[in-house]
C-alpha cells in the first residue's frame, strides 16, 4: 500500500486529537499540557509538511511555504516552551506544586 | 527598497527601540526604569504618528507579506496611543508596589509590534508570527508580579489556554494551505471564489475559533475573568484594550480578505459568537463581586456587540466594528485609570463594595466612573450610545434583525450591572477613603473622560474621525 497525503493527514488529525483530549482531561500535571501543547504544534508541523510535498505544480501554489512555515512553528514553540516554563517555575515558587486540580484559586 | 522602508517605518521603529531599550536596560548599572518608561511612551507615540509624517504610503511589503493601507494606518494610529496611555497609568501602580521594573516597558514594545504585524498581515505566516509575538509578551506580563501566587496563577492559566488557542489557529492555517496551496491571503480569496471545499471551511472555523480565544468571545472566554482578577490592574487594563482591538481587526481582515465571498459560511460562526458572548457576559457579570472580574464579563459582551456589527459582512459592518472598538477601547482605559485609583492606606482594593460612598468622598472620580458606566451601557449622549448605534444598524441593514433585538435584551440586562455600581457609588454609606491619586491617573482619567463626552461628539472632530474610519474600513474591500 502506498502512503499518501491521506496517511499522513490521519496521523496529524489523531496527534491533533490526542493533544486537544491531553489538555482537557489531564487533572494531574501542568507539565503534561506543555507537552500535549507540544503534540498541536507538531501535528501542525506534519500537516504542514504533508501538504507541502504533495502539492500540485499549479500557478500560484506555493509547495516551500509549508516547509518554512513548519520551521517558524518550531522556532516559536521553543520561545513558548521558553516562556510557559519560566512561568511555571515561578508558579512553583509560589504554590509549592503543580498539580492541576489545585490550580483554582480564582473561579467563578 | 527605501519604499519597503517607508512603508514598514512604524514596525521598525517599535523593533529598533524595543531592542535598544532591552540591551540599554541590561546592561545598566543602576535601576533606569522610569526613564525607560517615558522613553517608550515617546517611542509609542512616535510609533503611532510617524504613519502621517510619512503621508500614509499605500502598499505591501516584503513580497507581500504585508499589507499598509488606511486601515492598517488607523489602527497603527489608535493601538500606539492606547498602549502609550496603558505604559502611562502603569507608572504609580509599579512604583508603590515596587514592582517598577524597565522590562515591562519592553515587554508592551515588544506586545504593540506584534499588534502591528497582525493588523497589517497579509499572509498566514506573518499573521501567525504577530499573534505569537503578541502573545507571548502578554503572558510575561500577566506574571508580572512574580511574588504573588494570583498573578503567577493568572500567567499559567493565560499561557495553557493561549498555547491551545495557537494550535487551533495553526490546524485551520495548515488545512487552509493544503487546500489552497498558498498561505497569500490573495491567492487564498482567489481559490476560495472558485468554489470552497470542505477542507478550507473546516481551516477557516479552525482559524476562526483560535481568534475567538484571543478576543475572549464566548465559548472561548473561559480564561478571561481569572487573568484579568489576578494579573496586576495597569496589565488587565492593557489587556482590555489594545490587543482585543487588534485581534478584533485581524478578523474582520481575515474575513473580508480571503473569506471575502464565503460570507454565508463565516456569518454562522460569527453569529453563534456574538449571541453565546453577548449573553455570557451579561449574565455572568451580575454576580461578581470583584471590579475586575465585572470588567471582564463587561469585555466579553462588549465582544459580542462588535460581532454583531462584523457579523453584517458589509463595509458599513467593519466600520460600525471600528467605531465600536475605538470608543470601547478609550472608554476601558479611562475605567481601568478609575480602578487604579482604588487605593486606601494599606494597599489596592477591588472589590465592588469598597466603591460604596464615593460620591462623597471623592466626587470628581465618582463623576468619571458615572459617565463611563453609562457610556458603556450606550445611553445618549454619551459616546457609547453612538458605538452601539453604529454596530447595530448594519446587521439592521444585512436583514439580522433578530440578532440585533438579542443583543439590545443583553445591553439591557448589562445595564443592571452598571446601573448597580451607579448605585453603590451614590447611594451606599461610606465605609473607607481612598488616598490621594497620583496626577498621571487623575489625568488620564479625565482626558478620557472628555474624550468620551463631549470632545469626540463635537462636528469638528466626528465628522473627519468618521469619513477616516470610513475610509479604513473601505481600503479592506
Amino acid at each position: 500500500m502506498a502512503i499518501g497525503l491521506s496517511h499522513y493527514l490521519a496521523v496529524a488529525a489523531i496527534l491533533f486529537t490526542v493533544g486537544v483530549f491531553g489538555i482537557f482531561v489531564n487533572r494531574k500535571n501542568v507539565i503534561i499540557i506543555l507537552m500535549c501543547v507540544e503534540l498541536i504544534l507538531l501535528a501542525v508541523n506534519i500537516n504542514f509538511v504533508a501538504f507541502s510535498t504533495h502539492m500540485a505544480d499549479l500557478p500560484g501554489n506555493n509547495p516551500m511555504a509549508g516547509q518554512i512555515f513548519a520551521l517558524f512553528i518550531l522556532t516559536v514553540a521553543a520561545a513558548e516552551a521558553a516562556v510557559g516554563l519560566a512561568i511555571l517555575v515561578v508558579y512553583f515558587r509560589n504554590r509549592g506544586n503543580i498539580a492541576v486540580e489545585n490550580i483554582d484559586l480564582m473561579k467563578g | 527598497m527605501l519604499q519597503t522602508i517607508s512603508l514598514f517605518a512604524p514596525q521598525l521603529v517599535l523593533a529598533f527601540f524595543a531592542s535598544q531599550l532591552l540591551s540599554t536596560g541590561a546592561f545598566a548599572k543602576k535601576d533606569i526604569s522610569v526613564g525607560v518608561r517615558y522613553f517608550a511612551v515617546g517611542v509609542l507615540v512616535l510609533y503611532a504618528l510617524i504613519g502621517f509624517v510619512l503621508g500614509q504610503p499605500t502598499g505591501t511589503a516584503f513580497k507581500g507579506a504585508l499589507i499598509v493601507d488606511s486601515y492598517s494606518h488607523y489602527m497603527n494610529f489608535f493601538l500606539g496611543m492606547s498602549a502609550a496611555a496603558a505604559l502611562m497609568f502603569s507608572k504609580s501602580f509599579f512604583q508603590t508596589e515596587k514592582l517598577d521594573r524597565f522590562e515591562f516597558s519592553v515587554l508592551v514594545l515588544y506586545c504593540t509590534l506584534g499588534m502591528s504585524i497582525m493588523v497589517s498581515s497579509n499572509t498566514l505566516l506573518s499573521l501567525y508570527i504577530g499573534i505569537e509575538m503578541q502573545s507571548l509578551a502578554l503572558y510575561v506580563m500577566a506574571a508580572f508580579n512574580r511574588d504573588s501566587l494570583r498573578a503567577s496563577e493568572a500567567g499559567l492559566k493565560y499561557f495553557v489556554l493561549g498555547a491551545i488557542s495557537s494550535g487551533l489557529l495553526l490546524y485551520g492555517a495548515s488545512l487552509i494551505y493544503g487546500f489552497t496551496g498558498s498561505l497569500e491571503f490573495t491567492h487564498i480569496a482567489q481559490v476560495v471564489s472558485e468554489g470552497a471545499t470542505p477542507g478550507i471551511i473546516a481551516g477557516m472555523v479552525f482559524l476562526l475559533c483560535g481568534l475567538a480565544f484571543k478576543i475572549s468571545a464566548a465559548p472561548f472566554h473561559m480564561w478571561t475573568p481569572d487573568v484579568y482578577e489576578g494579573s496586576p490592574t495597569p496589565v488587565t487594563g492593557f489587556f482590555a484594550g489594545a490587543p482585543k482591538f487588534a485581534a478584533m481587526a485581524l478578523i474582520a481582515r481575515l474575513l473580508v480578505g480571503p473569506f471575502g465571498d464565503i460570507t454565508t459560511q463565516w456569518q454562522q460562526v460569527i453569529i453563534v459568537l456574538a449571541v453565546l458572548s453577548m449573553f455570557v457576559g451579561a449574565i455572568g457579570a451580575l454576580t461578581q463581586t470583584n471590579i475586575k472580574r465585572l470588567m471582564a464579563y463587561s469585555s466579553i459582551a462588549n465582544m459580542g456587540y462588535a460581532l454583531v456589527a462584523l457579523s453584517a459582512g458589509t463595509q458599513a459592518g467593519v466600520k460600525g466594528m471600528l467605531i465600536f472598538m475605538s470608543i470601547y477601547t478609550i472608554t476601558v482605559i479611562g475605567i481601568f485609570a478609575c480602578i487604579l485609583q482604588m487605593r486606601i492606606r494599606n494597599g489596592m482594593v477591588e472589590q465592588i463594595s469598597d466603591l460604596a460612598g464615593l460620591s462623597k468622598t471623592n466626587r470628581g472620580l465618582a463623576i468619571v466612573l458615572t459617565m463611563f458606566m453609562f457610556s458603556v451601557m450606550g445611553i445618549p449622549p454619551l459616546l457609547g450610545f453612538f458605538g452601539k448605534f453604529f454596530a447595530f444598524i448594519p446587521a439592521m441593514e444585512a436583514g439580522l434583525t433578530w440578532l440585533v433585538v438579542l443583543a439590545l435584551v443583553a445591553s439591557v440586562i448589562g445595564a443592571f450591572y452598571y446601573l448597580r455600581l451607579v448605585k453603590i457609588m451614590w447611594g451606599d454609606e461610606n465605609e473607607n477613603e481612598f488616598v490621594q491619586a497620583p496626577k498621571t491617573l487623575r489625568g488620564l482619567a479625565v482626558i478620557t473622560a472628555l474624550l468620551v463626552f463631549p470632545l469626540l461628539l463635537l462636528p469638528m472632530i466626528s465628522i473627519p474621525a468618521q469619513s477616516w474610519i470610513s475610509q479604513a474600513a473601505a481600503s479592506l474591500f
